[in-house]
């Protein structure tokens, strides 16, 4: 459904998007991952033919976005980073103005118009100007938008940035009836987003793709060799052979030390937990554990630079998103 | 033809949702009163004078002396009040972001172009038809002819439409509002006045000027004369505005 192909993107001299390939199947919902300026809107804006690319190729719908851009946008909805309302419409004008330039029939306006307000749920806002609706709203409108003119494609530019808890759930059930129907793309820069969510996950980096794959099998790779960091003070000269001992642990090396006290890089199998075993290894030495922390992997790393993980606690969580510097 | 349409009747609806519209029709309305009060007593004070055999003109022609002289005025009003009208046409949709609709929606440039023009144009021309007033009162009291009238209502929505075309174009290259209107009034300015230098220069350098003036082509109209050579130079000056607006907003996308 979707086709991109050593897509490049270059504002002068700096590189947004740097030969990236990936390829959506029809129904399926694809996640854009990456901490801002990433080069997720940037090549969400490629693929509506919102601008060109530098270098490469983007089909959408069958439809190659630089040869038959017309073509491409009419089976594509897009809803960018902010709605893009014109504030002195309401809903309706603004949604029936819409219509009109995603050339829905006339006949099929009015309802398709009811069927997308209530399925977002923006029907009670009707008649309210677009100026004086909630962010919440707003962004509901902006989907409405997206869907009007029932698009093959789905890109949606952080559909859930802004919202309170509750209309995020709300949101990510909504995307997940329209898949099926409509192929999706998102992008988002919360980890547990992408796993209620996506069916696959593209996390880019800096312009480039790093890794794609599913949400299962990425946090699987994540967890598929341990590391751990482990200092601990007044260690004997035995400590490193100690450590190796621990059942589980496959290398340890020195990572760095301070007087007493020695940080180790402790290696185990994967899959397996020796957290308790080292503690309790270290304590019935009589050695003081000082700190004992899983170390992440390269991939984790990137994980990490973009996400917190959502508070478990609630029943219905609100995501902790925490704000990158802008690279 | 569809989609400019809506385009247009978005545009339409905003300048009535917003002050913008019936601030730029009633302070045009209230310049226009001005001049025509102005004019009217002038032509009131001749042709007292010429009754009374004090030496006025040979005769007495209110197209001539009342009602052309008007149509030059409006120029003036044209120069301030045009350049607040096409200065948020594209910089506003850059700011808010609703450019992205414009921009992946079905749409190509020329129709989001070309329905934005046709949207200021009717805006324009309901500014205009408050004049319609002023006219209907001198038709009323006295017997102008109405080709002249009509003609010279062409010129000046002619004339118009290029000072909005050259807005619009302005208004696609910068995101802010306030460029986008200093510029315009600049180059409106630089268009009327372009010619006043054409007395103490050469004949050909003369010629030229005179033939860039906006203004100067619209002298014929408001004498009921329909030249060709004016009515090219409008419709090709539009045209010309409409073709660079076109060609912005497409590099608009390839700089990003």
């Amino acid at each position: 459904m979707i086709e991109v192909q050593h897509l490049t993107k270059r504002y002068g001299p700096f590189t947004a998007v740097d030969d990236v390939t990936f390829k959506v199947e029809r129904g399926e919902i694809f996640g854009f991952l990456g901490p801002n300026g990433a080069g997720k809107t940037t090549t969400m804006r490629v693929l509506t033919g919102y601008m060109p690319a530098t270098e490469g190729k983007a089909i959408v719908a069958g439809y190659d976005v630089f040869e038959q851009p017309l073509e491409a946008k009419r089976r594509t909805g897009y809803l960018p980073e902010t709605p893009p309302l014109y504030p002195d419409m309401t809903v309706v004008d603004y949604l029936t103005f819409v219509a009109r330039i995603k050339a829905v029939p006339r006949a099929d306006r009015k309802a398709r118009i009811q069927t997308v307000m209530e399925r977002t749920r923006i029907a009670d806002m009707a008649n309210r100007h677009c100026a004086k609706l909630s962010k919440g709203y707003k962004q509901r409108v902006g989907l409405a938008q997206a869907i009007l003119h029932n698009p093959d494609v789905l890109i949606l530019d952080e559909p859930t940035a802004g919202l309170d808890p509750k209309q995020i759930i709300e949101t990510r059930q909504l995307i997940k009836e329209l898949a099926g129907d409509h192929t999706i793309i998102l992008s988002t820069h919360i980890l547990p987003e992408v796993s209620q969510t996506c069916q696959r996950v593209v996390i880019i980096n800096k312009g480039k793709v790093v890794a794609i794959d599913t949400p299962d099998n990425l946090t699987a790779r994540l967890r598929g060799s341990e590391t751990m960091y482990l200092q601990v003070d007044s260690a004997g000269a035995d400590a490193r052979t100690t450590i190796e001992a621990v059942p589980g642990v496959t290398t340890v090396g020195i990572a760095d030390s301070r007087g007493a006290i020695t940080g180790f890089e402790v290696n185990s199998e994967t899959g397996r937990d020796v957290r308790r075993e080292l503690a309790a290894t270290i304590v019935s030495r009589g050695w003081g554990l000082l700190e004992l922390r899983p170390m992440r992997m390269s991939l984790e790393d990137i994980f990490l630079q973009l996400t917190t993980q959502e508070p478990q606690t609630h029943a219905e969580p609100a995501p902790a998103v925490l704000e990158m510097a802008h690279e | 033809m569809n989609n400019i349409l809506a385009i247009a009747q978005k545009e339409i609806k905003s300048y009535f949702a917003s002050p913008i519209a019936y601030i730029v029709i009633g302070f045009s309305a209230i310049l226009f009163g001005w001049f025509f009060i102005n004019l009217l007593y002038y032509f009131d004070r001749m042709s007292l004078q010429a009754g009374l055999g004090g030496g006025g003109p040979e005769s007495m022609n209110v197209n001539e002396m009342l009602i052309g002289p008007l149509f030059m005025n409006v120029s003036v009003i044209l120069l301030f009040t045009l350049p607040l009208v096409t200065m948020r046409i594209y910089s506003e949709e850059k700011r808010s972001g609703t450019i992205e609709l414009l921009l992946t929606s079905p749409l190509t440039d020329f129709q989001i172009v070309m329905g934005k023009f046709l949207g200021a144009l009717v805006l324009y021309a309901a500014m205009l038809s408050v004049t319609l007033v002023h006219i209907g009162f001198l038709f009323a009291f006295g017997n102008p002819e109405w080709r002249p009238v009509a003609t010279g209502y062409l010129g000046v929505l002619l004339m118009g439409g290029c000072f909005l075309s050259l807005g619009l174009f302005v208004s696609s290259l910068t995101k802010n509002q306030i460029v986008a209107g200093m510029i315009t009034f600049a180059v409106f300015l630089m268009f009327w006045i372009v010619n006043w230098i054409s007395s103490f220069s050469g004949p050909t350098t003369q010629a030229v000027l005179n033939y860039l003036s906006i203004t100067d082509h619209l002298n014929d109209f408001t004498k009921g004369v329909l030249d060709t050579k004016h009515l090219v130079y409008y419709v090709s000056f539009i045209a010309f505005s409409l073709f660079l607006t076109v060609r912005s907003v497409d590099s608009e996308r390839w700089r990003g």
